[in-house]
């Protein structure tokens, strides 16, 4: 073809694969927007039957498209726009996570026993080191009390220390009825502070598992230090028992729940330093989540010692009754988590997102 | 000095472009959101949570004076704060956008790298360890300056610790964070144009220009989608500047309109590429060998 000055003209018709395949389906990719966005407002509940039909193959013929389109054409802003649309479309179809009220329901039918279960060797190591830290605790003031200043600040002793006064030391574990009268108005406020305060260290001594497992030990060992210290305090005023019914309220909720938040950081801890036969990204992933939903779990144990401490342990002023409730929570959950045959952990059904969420 | 130079020849590029193949058998090549655009979507979502709690503490204490309603606002208060503070992220990023106000703004959302459902369990996971990335080395900086430089050497220790844990996505090649690696997730850009104009479209009011075979010989596919760029973006100067250089190049003189010029060049390129794509040619550049893959 000679090389002409004035360029000659061609017809004016479509020259591109690209035209050609936009006229041919561009209706289909922009119905598929539509209904996509009405799914990304609310949820799949906002399409009616004939959509929730056509979604599947209007999906799987844009993602045809999108494989034809980069085969046959050079339209750049096609093809980003195809990817762009399956990609939307395929975290619609696949990856939405399913109802909050289902997932609730899985939470505490399976869920939460399932993966509190899958815990039971680091919650039998945190209670082990739980009690170390309790004997050593309690060996040490015994021997000698100038060790209860090392182990326990200031603030948290507020005047229950060793040169205390059995008097001073009773106080501090039953109320009169008038410091009562005057405690009661703000009790719940209390038992929120306890649960919300309780809740932000467990949370915080799960995510330290993350660092080899090393700072949730220490943490666990200290918390056993304190207690023992305490104990040694009290036994030799001869007021242990009424201050062991003092912790033994709420204490077995909560000392259960700081253990499980122990163990579930310990439990990433150890996969990641020791994968075993999986590959170590595998094992911190599947690790990871199932001791997240124990850490779920934990907040709500939380919330009960936060309640039982903030409000029970201020009403209820008898040894007896105190160690009841206290048994009586502990048996509870045990029963809840270790039961045999209460409810089989449920094999998740791997069913695609449109059955899931109707 | 070689084999160094040799090492990092070899490497792909660093790009944030992931295969990722649908279970129908296409690869969606999902692109990684940059380490800027979550760090600035994850202050939008601070900035909002810090102004809700400032709002809402002065107005608990404003209407806390009332006393008989103080003691119920202090504790929706507690449980308030308390919400906003673990709920925020784990809420929002279990909807079914899977992203917080702040991701959506930027056009981020989280998924799960095996692209299955993203359970309560991952998000859990992927938020409580924000503790450790933002809020340690915050409450610890915070602690420091209270006691005022109480031990240089052990805040220089601790802030290194911390910083581990809050520069952990730039040392990793998928940009993840410690709570992403724990929960298997990661962030990936969710952003929904529309398509644009389709550029090779038939012209009813006017004729195409024809050219010949060395002028369309001149390109590739890299130099179509850069002119595909330059049309989309319509700027005037850059119009007229790659126009010269096509017109100079293929020895065309100026008929003095340029954006129709551009565009029927880009047309017949266009058609011209495709062809050769059906039968097996493909053109990368203007440097690759012509009539060879």
């Amino acid at each position: 073809m000679s090389q002409s000055l004035a360029p000659a003209t061609a017809p004016a018709g479509p020259l591109v694969n690209a035209s050609r395949f936009r006229a041919a389906h561009q209706a289909d990719w922009e119905q598929l927007d539509t209904l996509l966005k009405r799914m990304e407002k609310r949820s799949v509940r906002a399409l009616n039957d004939d959509e929730i039909l056509a979604l599947p193959l209007l999906y799987r013929s844009a993602l045809s498209s999108l494989s034809v389109a980069r085969e046959t054409s050079l339209d750049r802003a096609l093809t980003t726009y195809l990817e762009q649309l399956c990609t939307r479309a395929y975290f619609q179809l696949y990856g939405v996570p399913v109802s909050a009220a289902r997932q609730l329901g899985d939470f505490f039918t399976s869920g939460w026993r399932a993966a509190v279960q899958a815990l039971w060797r680091e919650t039998l190591f945190c209670l082990f080191l739980t009690i170390i830290g309790t004997v050593a605790g309690y060996a040490l003031v015994a021997s000698d009390p100038s060790w209860f200043y090392s182990i326990i600040p200031d603030g948290m002793a507020s005047g229950r220390d060793p040169t205390a006064s059995a008097q001073t030391l009773k106080e501090t574990i039953y109320q009169t009825p008038d410091q009562l009268g005057r405690g009661q108005s703000m009790l719940t406020t209390f038992a929120v502070y306890l649960f919300t305060h309780n809740s932000q260290v467990a949370i915080f001594a799960f995510a330290l598992g993350f660092a080899f497992a090393i700072p949730s030990i220490l943490l666990l060992l200290y918390n056993g230090l304190t207690l023992g210290a305490m104990l040694a305090v009290f036994f030799s005023k001869g007021l242990g028992t009424g201050f062991i019914g003092w912790l033994f309220i709420h204490g077995t909720t909560e000392f259960f729940a700081i253990n499980l938040a122990g163990a579930a950081g310990i439990s990433i801890g150890i996969a990641v330093a020791f994968p075993g036969r999986e590959a170590r990204m595998d094992s911190a992933v599947r690790a990871g989540r199932s001791a997240a939903v124990a850490m779920g779990g934990v907040v709500i144990m939380l919330l009960v010692a936060g309640l039982l401490e903030g409000i029970g342990r201020q009403i209820v002023q008898t040894d007896a009754v105190r160690y009841g409730i206290g048994s009586a929570t502990l048996l509870g959950w045990l029963l809840y988590f270790y039961a045999p045959g209460f409810s089989r952990p449920k094999r998740r059904r791997a069913a695609d997102a449109l059955p899931a969420t109707r | 000095m070689r084999f160094l130079r040799r090492a990092k020849k070899n490497r792909a590029p660093a790009s944030l472009r992931r295969s990722f193949v649908t279970p129908e058998g296409v690869d969606l090549r999902l692109e990684l959101s940059s380490a800027g655009a979550r760090a600035a979507a994850f202050l939008i979502d601070v900035t909002i949570m810090v102004v809700t709690l400032i709002i809402c503490s002065i107005l608990v204490f404003m209407m806390g004076v009332a006393q008989a309603m103080g003691e119920v606002l202090i504790i929706l208060w507690l449980i308030g704060s308390f919400l906003l503070r673990n709920g925020w992220f784990i809420l929002f990023e279990m909807g079914s956008r899977g992203a917080t106000p702040g991701k959506r703004l930027l056009g981020l959302r989280v998924v799960a790298r095996d692209g299955a459902r993203l359970t309560g369990g991952a998000v859990i996971a992927r938020n409580a360890l924000r503790e450790i990335e933002i809020f340690l080395p915050l409450s610890f900086l915070a602690s420091q300056t209270a006691q005022g430089m109480a031990d240089a050497f052990l805040t220089l220790f601790g802030l290194g610790w911390s910083g581990i844990f809050l520069f952990f996505p730039l040392f990793n090649r998928d940009r993840l964070r410690a709570g992403d690696l724990i929960a298997g997730t990661w962030v990936v850009n969710d952003v929904r144009g529309g398509l644009g104009a389709d550029l090779g479209a038939a012209t009813s009011e006017r004729p195409r220009r024809l050219f010949s075979e060395a002028a369309l010989n001149l390109y590739g596919i890299y130099e179509l989608q850069t002119l595909e760029d330059v049309l989309r973006k319509g700027n005037e100067e850059t119009v007229i500047a790659v126009a010269t250089a096509i017109r100079r190049k293929a020895g065309l003189p100026d008929d003095g309109d340029d954006h129709s010029f551009l565009t029927d060049y880009y047309a017949a390129l266009c058609a011209r590429l495709e062809r050769g794509l059906l039968v097996g040619r493909r053109r990368e550049d203007k440097h690759s060998v012509l009539g060879r893959r």
